[in-house]
């Protein structure tokens, strides 16, 4: 048997906006990733030339050297909207949090081999500089890009890049009892230990990239796509076998994100490649250095890591990129 | 160095603002490699000068976790209500068809320029120097988004069975009265980032929201609206956290450097005026659009500008800063601004993306005694008139389009200050060009950024030079309508515009509440 509610059904004048109906191709049903991002930013008859950039209008195509005959061709695998993107990272954060309850509850950290508590104190710490840079990186493609499938994104980017970096200072106030005595030593360190410095010289580097897509490589793509495997993959995985296992905890969070993150910056780099000729041949160039540059960057921090086995492990994490380059059109 | 793996025997407790001091402690870049002027390029360009960054701290003091789980919370609920209007045909539950006209302006008035402060915000949280003002502008930029798209996700319902907002950012950018939000944002934008926030964080939201944002949540509240106000329940903390940004960041600006006072006082004048203009859309909103009335635009401006605003200007005096120029005027004008503002809208009902309506004999009513000064004195004899002349079938058309106002874009429809019978016209001369201005206000802003305000793209003017045809019109054939034209730019269709009466939204509502005569709802299961 079957319970029937009796309502009242009028029939709607139209399914969604007109615009949205546009890319649809038709009137019908649309989904709230549509409705919310489609063609939500201004694109013409603006009214005055920035003060802080005359050369171009407020919003202006030419703020990279990318072009797309639809700049709301980047779709994001994870049809994240504001509700979506908040709804996903509490259930992250969640996680996280149990995690770091546990940790504490325990003392797990206390019980760390004392070699690899200095490890992580060395390794992960100053790694927080990095991500509060990838924050910035994210913001400024949030404020010069073109069009919401783009800005969107790197919004919910920019916000998870400031979370990681808190994250990590959690784990620095876990091990020095909240004192941030840690923080303040992995400070100095990124400041001033030769180990640091290619990689803090690369990161500004980076903030003074003008092209908001070349930075969206070099950052997103290059540095995230070379870092996150030499730290929080391979490192991840040697603290375990070290006894370490309640770092991998501690460092969920990152590991899911990462896991994420790879999915939507290669599917909007695909699909401005696919666009044209000149498209991949940029994105290529941009790629190629951004390597090099990043290898380089971060050879003393594997050093630091693996020793003898440095050179084998960039390899990996550079051979892991050029794959990610090459599924997306990119020639290297 | 030692090897302390073990802290001290219990880990210090830390309160929620002493935690976010410990995550985001050190966090600000002090580059070395690349020249910071470089690295942040806009700091010094407005003539503002800033010592330490370090005491702008963020007044929100969220670390992500906490934020991520707040906002969650937060929309689940809001999610849930959204879903549940639009299973039960919630727009049926509004006072009158008539009230969906409110939720038109604000779906292409409002909503286009959350996105708006979504990006300007982004450019600020890269573009300051400290680290607080940094993540507090990127907390704002990612609200603002959700403001935009959560207003999006609550008017979709409205969208599929009302007209005038089916393309409401095409129509942003294009319809004539819609410059007037458009060209205050994109000013805002295109100044310097100190500009930008006192114009948004405090002429915006600290002193004006009140009297913008607050009144549509208001209005959809008294009027059945229950997305609309769920939405506004649920952005209230959002907002009030930025009104706290406004207001920390005049007083870090104040104290950092006394040469900063004067600058501040002239953004200050030039935002509240600019402010207070594009609040004239909200006064006709108020006191004409809204079927069930919440206060009149008088009593708005007098509560939350005279007492509210002259109570914080008065705390701002040792800083050294009075009230925004010209403010008396506002006074003044405050018995005539809504009238002047519908009058113009009734008048020009062919070209805007909703349907306006004379003022039924109730609604003059509740004006007289709102407004006993003014309303039955110059306004009512007015509208009168007009409903005389749509009884005779003569219903009255402006069909000259009207001077606008170089800096806020509003036609020149405001009377003296000191006169309610005569239009005031302002102009000043700029390389050999005349330009007109609404009021002092207006041609003062204009005065002081000739180069910036002659960029304008004035609707009127567009239309004039042929600008706002679609591609492939020909303006010399024989059966050109210019109007027919332009509103085929701004892509209205029918319904979109003309009269409330007869329009098919009232003949829809009729229909769908059952008051109509023919067609019925039809039962299905």
């Amino acid at each position: 048997m079957s319970v029937e509610i009796k309502t009242a059904a009028i029939d709607p004048v139209r399914q969604t906006f007109s615009h949205v109906a546009r890319r649809l191709g038709a009137d019908k049903p649309a989904s709230r990733y549509q409705e919310a991002t489609f063609d939500l930013q201004s694109d013409c008859n603006f009214h005055y030339r920035p003060l802080w950039d005359p050369e171009h209008e407020l919003y202006d195509k030419r703020r990279t050297a990318i072009r797309m005959n639809d700049w709301y061709a980047f779709k994001d695998p994870r049809q994240f909207y504001y509700g979506t993107y908040v709804l996903n990272r509490a259930k992250l954060q969640d996680t996280a949090e149990n995690n770091f309850d546990f940790v504490e509850r325990h003392g797990a950290l206390a019980s760390l081999p004392k070699g690899l508590a200095r490890r992580i104190k060395a390794i992960l710490l100053p790694l927080r500089h990095v991500e509060y840079g990838a924050n910035l990186n994210n913001c400024y493609i949030s404020a010069y890009g073109w069009g919401t499938a783009i800005t969107a994104a790197t919004t919910f980017a920019m916000m998870d890049r400031l979370g990681i970096a808190q994250y990590l200072s959690r784990i620095g106030l876990l091990i020095d009892g909240n004192t941030g005595e840690s923080l303040a030593v992995a400070k100095d360190s990124w400041m001033n230990d030769p180990v640091w410095q290619p990689l803090r010289k690369l990161v500004e580097d980076n903030f003074v990239i003008k092209d908001w897509f070349e930075l969206f490589v070099a950052q997103n793509l290059v540095l995230d796509g070379m870092l996150y495997p030499l730290v929080y993959g391979r490192f991840g995985g040697e603290l375990s076998q070290a006894g370490g296992s309640v770092v991998a905890m501690l460092t969920e969070f990152m590991d899911t994100w990462y896991a994420e993150e790879v999915k939507w910056v290669d599917a909007f780099v695909k699909t401005a490649a696919a666009e044209s000729q000149e498209n991949k041949a940029q994105l290529s160039a941009w790629a190629r250095e951004a390597a090099a540059r990043t290898r380089d960057a971060l050879a003393p921090l594997a050093k630091l890591i693996y020793l003898e086995e440095a050179r084998a492990v960039l390899d990996d994490a550079g051979a892991q990129l050029q794959a990610r380059l090459v599924k997306a059109g990119l020639t290297v | 160095m030692t090897d302390k793996t073990t802290a001290a025997a219990a880990p210090k407790k830390l309160s929620l603002k002493a935690k976010y001091a410990q995550l985001t402690r050190g966090l600000g870049w002090e580059t070395t490699y690349q020249p910071p002027d470089k690295v942040f390029p806009q700091t010094h360009f407005e003539g503002i000068k800033i010592h330490d960054w370090e005491k702008w701290e963020d007044p929100f003091r969220l670390t992500m976790d906490a934020y991520w789980k707040y906002q969650a919370e937060k929309e689940k609920k809001l999610y849930a209500i959204i879903d549940a209007f639009q299973q039960n045909n919630g727009h049926l539950n509004v006072s009158d068809g008539r009230y969906v006209n409110t939720v038109k302006l604000f779906l292409t008035g409002i909503s286009p320029e959350e996105y708006s402060a979504h990006r300007m915000f982004a450019m600020l949280g890269r573009n300051f120097a400290g680290v607080g003002p940094q993540i507090a502008a990127q907390m704002q930029s990612i609200d603002e988004l959700r403001h935009a798209q959560t207003q999006i996700h609550t008017i979709s319902q409205y969208n599929k069975y009302f007209n005038g907002m089916h393309d409401f950012r095409h129509m942003h950018d294009r319809v004539w009265y819609l410059s007037v939000p458009k060209s205050y944002f994109e000013d805002a934008m295109t100044a310097g980032p100190f500009e930008g926030i006192v114009a948004i964080s405090f002429s915006f939201e600290y002193v004006l929201t009140n009297l913008i944002f607050m009144p549509f949540m208001s209005a959809a509240a008294y009027n059945g609206d229950m997305a609309t106000v769920t939405f506004g329940f649920s952005a209230q903390s959002d907002e009030s956290r930025h009104m706290t940004l406004g207001i920390e960041c005049i007083k870090f600006l104040l104290e950092q450097d006394p040469g900063n006072v004067p600058i501040i006082q002239r953004w200050i004048d030039k935002w509240f005026w600019r402010g207070y203009r594009l609040l004239t859309l909200v006064s006709m909103m108020m006191d004409f659009m809204v079927p069930k009335k919440v206060m009149s635009w008088k009593e708005a401006w007098d509560m939350y500008f005279v007492q509210n605003g002259g109570a914080l200007f008065r705390d701002l005096e040792r800083y050294g800063l009075r009230m925004p120029k010209y403010w008396e005027q506002t006074v003044v004008a405050a018995d005539r601004l809504s009238c002047e503002a519908w009058n113009t809208f009734y008048n020009y009902a062919a070209a805007a993306n909703f349907n306006p309506w004379c003022p039924t004999a109730e609604d003059m009513d509740w004006m007289s005694q709102k407004y006993p000064g003014t309303f039955d004195k110059y306004y009512r004899p007015r509208f009168e008139h007009y409903r005389e002349l749509e009884k005779q079938g003569k219903r009255f058309y402006n069909t000259t389009l009207p001077m606008l106002c170089q800096t806020c874009q509003i036609p020149l429809v405001f009377s003296e200050p000191d006169d309610p019978t005569q239009t005031c016209y302002r102009e000043s001369d700029y390389n050999g060009m005349k330009y007109h201005f609404c009021s002092d206000g207006c041609k003062d802003i204009f005065d002081h950024e000739p180069e910036k305000y002659v960029q304008a793209w004035l609707p009127v003017h567009q239309i004039y030079q042929g600008n706002c045809f679609k591609p492939g019109t020909d303006p010399t054939a024989k059966d050109f309508n210019p109007l027919a034209a332009v509103l085929e730019y701004y892509n209205f269709g029918p319904g979109d515009n003309m009269d409330y009466a007869g329009s098919p939204d009232e003949t829809n509502w009729l229909k769908w509440k059952g008051l109509a005569k023919s067609g019925p709802l039809k039962m299905a299961s």
